[in-house]
């Protein structure tokens, strides 16, 4: 071998080929080696160093879900930060001892559930939610690396009850450590849930019709009502004539809306939470006695004079329809009104016939739901026959034989104050442009007397009070049994009313389930509802900004508290 | 020349270097300051919160009606019924404000009073004589008494 030829075959430096590429290898191995490293140490370099802490959300400033406001801006629903409690059981010590520690803080939750939870084979356990800012502070004092706090927004409702049945409630779902979504789970809460749930409109309060003081003072009063008359419940409905806008919508029984939803026994009816001005399906008695005589004016068919046959009872079949009380030969279609006759009433609605009739009544709206922002309103669809007959017509026409919801009958009087035209009851504020003409002004303004004439001289006599110009009619219908027929002691009363007639802004609707007058052992309304109505109209006006006439002192002079009422009212 | 090219680049590359360092820093500070603004928006939002639904707690028409029961002794609250609204025109206007005399009147009371008795009369006058009724001027008398 040549030293030219060893030179070739053993490189450079006298090593062979095969050591060189040995030899580069490891210096890329080397290479990548470093590079990875450095590369990590300028990441972690770069990297901010962030201790890890519990965020709430990152949601920026605005509420998770919308408030609620009533019509002068006082908050009825809002947010409030809270805590709910879960636990590792995996990283709890001494189960059985903390258990007890936490039935101390926790007394709602039961001790062997407490236990139960704490030693489940689990890794993941809800204790409470939501708990208090005290118990969360109580619980972080036991010390124990396994109770942990997921970040929660708490709805409430500072009124407390207030307004319940109008307002609802919320549930959480879709629970997680980080989030729960809030969901309403009845009243507005359900119905508007989508608009209040929109993260777009989120800072944008929804500001109801509701007035909190005309709403309080109704609640306050039906509620006085139902324990002085032993009623089962109550239904009270305020609305503005012109906007149909509910100033107003109470129910009684009512619930806490910030407390969790109780399980309930019994008959749906009487749940707290059914909304017995909405949801409940009356049969409203002689109330509808303005809706038949306003399609007759309405039809040309009488005029508030003309006289009418009330002597014979009228005959249909084998039924046989006669007024309670005196009875007289004649009487003019306002006295019809003002006396409650059903003979009256069957005759003009037998004149207006039962094709019109029923048109009459489905121009107002009683054969579906009200369109109104409650969930439970929207289900609520009046019943009736499905074949409507001549009896139908009769029974109707005092108010018998269909079953409407009080804010139904709210409507329908309202439509005939506001000059005729159709009112869509709401519980948005801004409320409704009236719809299309159901009644001719003039009808208005002759119905408007009618009613007034009723509180000055006839069956709701106990409601005038002096200066309001209230005008209604009272309604006492008995209900009906289950199994069929009628209970003949226990009544739906009802007085349903507007003011002031001669220029009407508001109506008013006062409802009880089965009253009792505790003073005459009487159930008709006109000693139980009626009073009841008075006395909110008493309080409720000047709050509403009515100011009364003055130098119209009432016929009766009921200064304080109208007639059957417990002085106690007036506090 | 070389060496003063390799001088330049390398103090212009320092001064690039200390400028990015600087903005680096400045950025990073930024960032702080945003999640730092960020976090107390979020608290102010979370106080926001609390206090309006503390507001509306205090206010609550319950509570008010309450506390207005159990003080009422010292406001004299009465409730806003029918009769407790009127007219501006029935208020009456205040009584008018006691005449303070000129205090030339003033001097004037202080000064003697003449003797009045001087000024009456010496003679006396004739007394009036009521008219004779007579049958024939009832109509005058009567038309004379109104």
């Amino acid at each position: 071998m040549t030293d030219l030829a060893r030179s070739k075959t053993m490189g450079r430096k006298g090593i062979r080929p095969r050591d060189e590429w040995r030899v580069i290898l490891m210096m890329l191995a080397f290479g990548v080696a470093y590079l990875v490293a450095g590369a990590r140490m300028g990441v972690l370099a770069l990297h901010e160093p962030e201790e890890p802490r519990i965020v709430r959300g990152d949601r920026g400033t605005d509420p998770v879900r919308g408030e609620i406001l009533d019509r002068n801006g006082v908050l009825l629903a809002g947010n409030l930060p809270g805590w709910s409690l879960y636990a590792d059981p995996h990283f709890v010590f001494d189960p059985e001892a903390t258990a007890g520690q936490l039935f101390d803080i926790l007394p709602s939750v039961p001790r062997e559930r407490l236990t139960k939870l704490l030693t489940k084979d689990s890794r993941f356990v809800w204790i409470k939610r939501p708990i208090t800012p005290r118990q969360r502070q109580a619980v972080l004092e036991l010390g124990n690396p396994g109770l942990m706090f997921a970040a929660r927004e708490v709805r409430v409702y500072p009124s407390g009850r207030l307004a319940s049945h109008v307002l609802g409630g919320v549930k959480a779902e879709n629970e997680g450590v980080n989030f729960a979504e809030l969901v309403g789970n009845s009243g507005v809460e359900l119905s508007e849930n989508e608009r209040l749930s929109d993260p777009s409109r989120s800072a944008e309060p929804l500001q109801l019709s509701i007035d909190s003081a005309a709403q309080m003072t109704m609640e306050e009063v039906l509620r006085a009502a139902v324990d002085y008359y032993g009623a089962k419940g109550a239904a009270g409905v305020l609305m503005d004539v012109r906007t149909g806008e509910l100033l107003a919508l109470a129910s009684l029984p009512d619930f806490n809306p910030n407390l969790a939803r109780k399980s309930f026994t019994g008959e749906a009816a009487y749940n707290p939470r059914f909304n017995r001005a909405a949801q409940g399906l009356y049969e409203l008695g002689s109330t509808f006695k303005v809706l038949t005589t306003a399609m007759a004016l309405e039809l040309g068919l009488a005029d508030p004079d003309t006289m009418l046959d009330t002597r014979t009872p009228v005959s249909y079949g084998r039924n046989r329809f006669r007024d309670h009380g005196r009875i007289r030969d004649q009487q003019s279609v306002t006295d019809v009104v003002v006396r409650s006759s059903n003979v009256g009433s069957i005759r003009l609605a037998l004149a207006v016939g039962t094709k019109r009739f029923k048109d009459g009544l489905r121009k107002l709206g009683m054969f579906e739901a009200v369109p109104l922002e409650l969930a439970e309103a929207q289900q609520a669809r009046p019943r009736y026959p499905r074949n409507w007959t001549d009896l139908t017509t009769i029974t109707a026409s005092f108010g018998h034989g269909i079953s409407v919801s009080p804010i139904h009958l709210a409507a329908a009087y309202a439509t005939l104050a506001n000059e005729g035209r159709r009112v869509t009851p709401t519980l948005i504020k801004g409320g409704n442009a009236p719809g299309e003409h159901v009644y001719s002004p003039r009808t208005s303004r002759q119905m408007m007397r009618i009613l007034r004439q009723v509180v000055y001289r006839g069956t709701a006599l106990r409601a005038d009070i002096p200066g309001y110009e209230l005008g209604g009619k009272t309604g006492t219908a008995e209900k009906f049994k289950p199994e069929g027929g009628y209970y003949h002691d226990r009544v739906i009363s009802t007085f349903a009313g507007v003011f002031p007639t001669s220029k009407p802004r508001y109506v008013i609707l006062v409802s009880l389930d089965e009253p009792t007058d505790p003073d005459s052992g009487k159930r008709e309304a006109s000693r139980t509802a009626v009073p009841v109505a008075g006395e909110v109209v008493r309080r409720v006006a000047p709050l509403l900004g009515v100011r009364p006439l003055t130098g119209a002192p009432a016929k009766r002079r009921y200064e304080s508290i109208p007639v059957g009422l417990p002085a106690e009212l007036d506090d | 020349m070389k060496r003063f090219g390799l001088g330049l680049g390398l103090i212009s590359v320092i001064a690039v270097a200390v400028w990015t360092y600087h903005v680096n820093y400045r950025t990073r500070q930024a960032f702080d300051r945003i999640s730092d603004l960020r976090s107390e928006m979020a608290a102010e939002a979370e106080a926001v919160q609390v206090l309006k639904v503390e507001w509306a707690w205090l206010n609550a028409p319950q509570r008010l009606k309450r506390l207005v029961k159990e003080n009422n002794d010292q406001l004299g609250l009465v409730r806003l019924e029918p009769r407790r609204f009127s007219f501006v025109a029935t208020v009456p206007f205040p009584p008018p404000e006691p005449l303070v005399p000129d205090p030339g009147v003033m001097i004037a009371q202080q000064l003697e009073k003449p003797d009045m008795a001087e000024l009456v009369p010496s003679f006396s006058a004739p007394q009036p004589v009521a008219r004779p009724r007579t049958q024939g001027l009832t109509q005058q008398v009567a038309w004379s008494g109104q």
